[in-house]
């Protein structure tokens, strides 16, 4: 595809590789981190982690709204589905994360199994797989006798979608149509990673600078990241999320470095600017707020870190609709999702990765989207955490 | 999640929607978003939605770049720096 396979050339990812490898200087090390998930995907799947020096550590950001959903929105979701009786639309990346036991006499236990929104449509909850958020709004339309609620999630680069759905269904005046809102923010969480009072409890590790988001700075623009770079004296370098939009980015990355310069630089510039897309930004500003404070699975609350809908969209508010409350639930506790999703550790230090937590069954956030540290490393790195023998054959 | 691809208008119609081309496959997406984009642009689409619209010169501008840097790595391996004499 134009725009695509040009940016995942081998040769030239080894050319960029050569050049990184000879520009790191020999008495320092050097670890950045990518916020995304895509990125994270990117440098796992194309196998660029291979290419870099070993000198040079990425570590894997929270950029994944699938893996920072915490138990409790989830179970407001599936609350609405097998409770209220509501259709429940959703992308297909938030079908599989674990919320929490179902109700019953196998709960009251401790036994019950973690249900999921996947698992609640087996017990009859009428779950449906969207995939835009006008899909949602057109089985609203269809089934004007039910409750349709659309469970968004994402970051600013799937939020001006939601707020055009909200807009539209105000103008059709559709009375059986709601969303249950967890678009989150991503500088706040940038931020919130190098300040957070976790970071004194799980420690951090030394970050040197951050590759930025690709999709949501399209519709944010690189400035909103100015701020960040000069008040925490950190490098940020948008990337797109092809391998070398990432290889170049660290290249760049490692030149601001060495030069002691902390500045946003701009790698992504076939379709990022500085002010970013202003019709998108108008579209959430009309119908989204900010929240006071909002619970990221692994970071914990991070204040005003997501969006609340409007009071003038209230009817179309599902937690003010069916008057929801969040409960914060706890996640299972060997995961070690919160110290992997700052970087303090990484998948292999955790009990759970591979042996009760796979891809298939996700015990923690960041093992459901393929995008996240543990389903990334699951995938396509585990392979390195094994020696390789040669042992002769016996015949 | 935020999973996007560049994808070629090939026609707007009435509603702010867009019939777009990606690698032959064709879908409507909105270009709500993006009122400015015209047949034949690239538009960099996201859940149903185009949020952006791809600069081609500066895609040719970024590979170029590559080009650029891994050359003069390839002429690093080449002829490695000597020591003066």
């Amino acid at each position: 595809m134009k725009y695509v396979d040009e940016f995942r050339d081998g040769e030239l990812a080894r050319g960029i590789a050569a050049r990184i490898a000879a520009e790191l200087r020999p008495d320092r090390r050097y670890s950045f981190m990518e916020f995304c998930g895509g990125h994270t995907h990117a440098i796992s799947r194309y196998g660029v982690a291979d290419l870099l020096p070993p000198a040079l550590r990425m570590i894997h950001g929270p950029g994944c709204p699938v893996c920072v959903l915490p138990i409790g929105r989830i179970d407001q979701a599936i609350g609405l589905a097998l409770d209220r009786g509501a259709i429940v639309c959703t992308y297909g990346d938030t079908l599989r994360v674990p919320a929490s036991p179902a109700a019953g006499p196998q709960a009251s236990r401790g036994q019950g199994e973690s249900l999921s929104l996947m698992k609640a449509k087996a017990r009859g909850a009428d779950i449906r797989m969207v995939y835009s958020a006008a899909d949602a709004l057109a089985i609203a339309r269809a089934h004007p006798q039910r409750e349709v609620v659309f469970f968004a999630i994402g970051f600013e680069t799937t939020t001006p979608p939601t707020a055009l759905v909200i807009e539209q269904a105000a103008r059709e005046g559709l009375a059986n149509f709601s969303v249950l809102c967890c678009h989150v923010l991503t500088p706040s969480a940038i931020t919130h990673i190098l300040e957070s009072a976790e970071v004194r409890e799980l420690g951090t590790v030394p970050i040197d600078g951050f590759i930025g988001p690709a999709h949501v700075s399209i519709v944010i623009g690189s400035a909103p990241y100015e701020h960040f770079a000069e008040e925490y004296r950190k490098p940020v370098v948008i990337a797109g999320f092809e391998p070398l939009d990432v290889m170049q980015a660290i290249l760049m990355l490692v030149r601001q470095v060495n030069a002691g310069r902390c500045e946003v630089e701009n790698q992504f510039t076939r379709a990022v600017t500085r002010a970013g897309n202003l019709a998108a930004q108008a579209a959430v500003a009309r119908v989204f707020e900010l929240r006071e404070r909002f619970e990221w699975r692994g970071l914990g609350e991070v204040p005003y870190s997501a969006l609340r809908i409007r009071a003038e969209y209230a009817r179309l508010d599902a937690e003010r609709r069916f008057g929801l409350d969040y409960r914060l639930v706890p996640d299972h506790k060997q995961c070690e999702c919160g110290a992997i999703l700052r970087g303090v550790k990484r998948p292999t230090d955790c009990k759970l990765f591979a042996t009760v937590c796979t891809p298939e069954h996700p015990m923690g956030s960041c093992m459901v989207s393929s995008e996240g540290a543990c389903a990334a490393h699951y995938s396509y790195g585990r392979w390195r955490d094994f020696p390789v023998r040669v042992e002769a054959s016996a015949a | 999640m935020c999973l996007a691809l560049p994808a070629r208008v090939v026609a707007v119609k009435d509603g702010a929607l867009a019939t777009v081309d990606l690698g032959g496959v064709r879908k409507e997406v909105s270009v709500a978003l993006v009122p400015e984009a015209v047949v034949g642009d690239y538009v960099i689409v996201h859940v149903g939605h185009a949020i952006g619209i791809l600069d081609a010169d500066e895609a040719q501008r970024t590979l170029a770049l590559f080009a650029e840097i891994a050359a003069v790595a390839d002429a690093a391996v080449a002829d490695p720096p000597r020591m003066p004499a």
